[in-house]
């Protein structure tokens, strides 16, 4: 078979399996949480936990669950970094440096799982496997909770209630992720990923040389750092390391993980406003922005550009030669639409319009389709400012989903969008004009601005992953990467939850004849060209003077 | 609990969430597919580890490189892709290379992305007994490029006394470089060069993503078929038969590339 059609193969594999699973998974996850029964073990955990699962919370009162089990997650895997020399299956590791440990403490509870350690040489058992990966399922149970209280907020109608966040969040823990991550992680073990609590061992290789066997937990952590859109691998090169992604068909599993949740709420969402219709909507919208991205980056890759590449004659450096260039380019892009940031391959290794692509992905905000639960209420607040555009166009008051969306209403959704560009934006501005900014940058010239850019996009956006050249593991970088996770996830949380809140008061208002419709073709053209434009008009100039600027010459 | 104020309330219940769902989702799965995954696919769970003679010489999964103590490629021995991790196939340092696509000028301190390609085109050429020329490198295995002046223009990887690749340039006579100048200022412009067949496979000249590869391609296999049959006095076809063995196609048909795993077919050389 010719590698360009197995490479077409091997994407269309992969929506068509998402296509089968957006249904059952999407309706699977509306009953999980509008149901109304608590199974066994979780009443066990709300008396444990000393919550009433039945009393719903106000959305300010929801806001500060969230921030809460937030802030209190920060400070947990802060010390357990800190003191993790004192503790059980430490592997012998030092206790993590201050900055580094706040950065990845951040890092995971944000959903980020941005790494700016290596992890074979820096995190025993128990962090990993107790810390680092408990994250890994409560940040992306953070995540979906958040997008269904919006969704409800479309829903429901003349109410101050929006549910009760300790109900979302243990349901979305045990009854989504637990169950799928365990099965995902069995099959990876059976592929070769390796799971096992031993230590470190040696042995002489065929040549003479010596190896060790870096152990860990890396199924059970693999199957969720990707299911839940997280990131954060066991080892220095994540998902390209053999023992996380043995195989060809493990990529295929992990790229199908990273996408399955997010392209699957939208359904949910179809369900819980009442009207499949409009799930349908949302979901094409994510769907042509992926397809359309996964293309250009294949392009870019599959045609090499670039002085290195050309010499190469592939743009295999950074590859795995078990993936090969296109696969490693669907994961690349698959990492970069969702928030998730796992790799199999070195994104600084790709063509300067690859490269570009990837970055202009997460600038996308991550909504096609986005993290685990943030890639709907993303895209729901971009539907939310499409029709404002379009009501302006025709001069009429806007409304989405027989609710009217007011001044109140486009104000928080514009708070909403403007927090990552400003972080984006500020947070690059300030490494570059500073001499700790710059000195991380391995390459010079455009690819230097690019890897920065890179960065604090990466960290803004909550996805994690990196030009991994950079050299982000200084006290300056860990700090200001750390604040753009917190305020890349935590600022946008509150508007949208307001936004919410303010919604589920209204009174709905009857669709009449002037009233846009929202399932149509038309309205999912609409919400991919302000999506592409508002991207653009903010970040153009960056995208210029990096991957653009390199790429063209 | 009822009387303490509700934002204290709201964090003691974040703190008690995050142990109860600690214990669950960081104790209790973790051990629990460790078990299951122990029980069922214990060979796997364990690291895929591969004996000889009853003793441990690696990981079916984990790349290994086979060379001397002096880094020398040992010639009976297929070799493997370059390896950013560590000194090479570090298990406690993986990395990749992470130089972009435009890295093409020598630094004091390190070399670039392109003469990295050319170096390792050019000794695996010679290792082969092939061609190691490729566009955009000089016959003496860095990365062609110049730095182009009013004036004059330098080949800026061509470190003095070299001959630079070519004389002259659009009219403009071109010189080595000298050591520690800084040619910053000058246009660069790599020349691509007249080399139409390329005879070193993509495989061989790039650092893989996690610096452990196990596997390289099968043209990369075929090249170094005469060389290992030659040193160890086999014949070439049972050689190519052993890479055939050691083939993997891809998985399903269409999912990622063939490829041939190294460790396996140099332990299968060592038993024929």
């Amino acid at each position: 078979m010719p590698p360009t059609l197995a490479g077409i193969l091997f994407i269309a594999s992969l929506l068509l399996a998402l296509a089968l699973c957006h249904k059952p998974l999407g309706d699977y996850m509306y009953r999980v949480y509008t149901g109304a029964k608590h199974n066994a073990v979780e009443r066990v955990i709300y008396r444990l936990v000393g919550v009433q699962p039945d009393g719903e919370q106000r959305w300010g009162v929801y806001a500060r669950s969230v921030l809460a089990f937030s802030l209190i997650s920060i400070l947990f895997l802060y010390a357990l970094q800190r003191l993790q020399n004192h503790l059980y299956l430490s592997l012998g590791m030092q206790p993590v440096e201050p900055a580094l440990a706040w950065n990845t403490a951040v890092s995971f509870v944000t959903n980020t799982n941005w790494q700016a350690y290596s992890g074979e040489s820096t995190m025993g058992h128990l962090v990993q496997t107790a810390g680092l990966a408990v994250q890994n399922f409560v940040s992306a149970a953070v995540g979906m909770a958040v997008a269904i209280t919006v969704v409800r907020g479309f829903a429901r109608t003349k109410t101050d209630m929006l549910g009760n966040f300790w109900v979302d969040l243990v349901r979305g823990t045990i009854r989504i992720l637990l169950p799928i991550s365990f099965v995902a992680a069995l099959v990876l073990t059976a592929g070769g990923a390796i799971q096992t609590f031993a230590d470190h061992s040696t042995w002489t290789t065929l040549a003479g040389g010596h190896q060790t066997f870096t152990p860990g937990a890396v199924a059970s952590q693999e199957a969720i750092k990707d299911l839940g859109t997280n990131g954060g691998g066991i080892f220095n090169v994540n998902s390209a390391h053999p023992f996380e992604n043995p195989t060809s068909w493990t990529n295929w599993l992990e790229i199908f993980l990273l996408l399955v949740i997010a392209f699957s709420l939208p359904r949910t969402f179809g369900r819980m406003v009442g009207d499949h219709r409009q799930g349908y909507a949302i979901v094409a919208v994510m769907g042509s922005i992926a397809v359309i991205s996964i293309g250009l980056t294949n392009w870019a890759e599959l045609s090499a550009g670039g002085t290195v590449p050309q010499a190469i004659g592939a743009a295999l450096e950074g590859r795995e030669a078990r993936f090969g260039t296109s696969n490693s380019a669907m994961f690349a892009s698959a990492t970069t639409l969702t928030s998730t940031g796992s790799v199999d391959s070195f994104h600084d290794s790709y063509t300067a319009l690859g490269g570009g692509m990837l970055i202009f992905n997460m600038l996308l905000g991550e909504v096609a389709p986005g993290g685990a639960g943030a890639g709907l209420y993303g895209i729901l607040i971009l539907a939310v400012i499409t029709v404002f555009v379009a009501g302006l166009m025709v001069g009429r008051t806007p409304e989405y989903l027989g609710k009217k969306i007011g001044a109140r209403e486009i104000k928080l959704a514009s708070l909403y969008f403007l927090i990552t560009p400003t972080l984006v934006l500020l947070g690059t501005a300030a490494a570059m004009a500073t001499e700790a900014g710059r000195s991380a940058m391995l390459n010079s010239g455009p690819h230097g601005l690019s890897e920065l850019l890179y960065a604090y996009t990466s960290a803004s956006n909550n996805n994690g992953s990196a030009f991994a050249g950079v050299s982000v593991n200084t006290t300056f970088h860990n700090t200001t990467l750390g604040l753009c996770m917190a305020f890349g996830r935590f600022v946008p949380i509150v508007p949208a939850l307001a936004l919410a809140g303010s919604l589920a008061r209204q009174a709905p208002v009857p669709a009449s004849a002037g009233t846009l419709p929202t399932h149509r073709p038309q309205f999912v053209g609409m919400v991919v060209g302000v999506t592409i434009i508002l991207v653009a008009l903010t970040f153009l100039p960056a995208l210029a003077l990096g991957p653009l600027a390199e790429g063209i010459h | 609990m009822d009387r303490m104020p509700s934002w204290v309330r709201q964090h003691v219940a974040a703190l008690r969430a995050l142990l109860v769902l600690t214990v669950a989702t960081g104790v209790i799965y973790p051990l629990l597919a460790t078990g299951v995954a122990q029980a069922l696919f214990n060979g796997q769970a364990n690291g895929s580890l591969v004996e000889k003679d009853g003793r441990t010489v690696g990981s079916a999964l984990i790349g290994q490189s086979f060379t001397d103590a002096d880094g020398k490629a040992i010639r009976t021995y297929f070799q493997s892709r370059p390896s950013a991790a560590g000194d090479g196939y570090d298990p406690t340092s993986t990395s990749a290379g992470n130089l972009g696509p435009e890295d093409v000028i020598d630094l004091p301190d390190r070399t670039s992305l392109l003469t990295d390609v050319c170096a390792r085109s050019k000794a695996a050429g010679q290792l082969e007994g092939v061609s190691g020329a490729r566009p955009y490198c000089t016959p003496d295995g860095v990365g062609a490029v110049l730095k182009v002046f009013p004036d004059r223009a330098v080949s800026v990887n061509q470190l003095c006394p070299a001959t630079p690749f070519i004389a002259a340039h659009q009219g403009l006579k071109v010189e080595c470089a000298r050591p520690g100048e800084n040619y910053a200022a000058g246009r660069t412009v790599p020349v691509r060069g007249n080399v139409t067949t390329v005879a070193v496979p993509a495989d061989a000249v790039t650092a893989s993503a996690s610096g452990l590869d196990p596997h390289i391609s099968l043209v990369y296999a075929q090249l170094q078929a005469p060389r290992v049959a030659r040193e160890r006095g086999l014949p070439l076809e049972q050689v190519k038969a052993l890479i055939d063995e050691h083939t993997t196609g891809r998985a399903l048909g269409f999912m990622g590339e063939p490829v041939v795993h190294v460790l396996k077919l140099n332990l299968a050389l060592d038993g024929a």
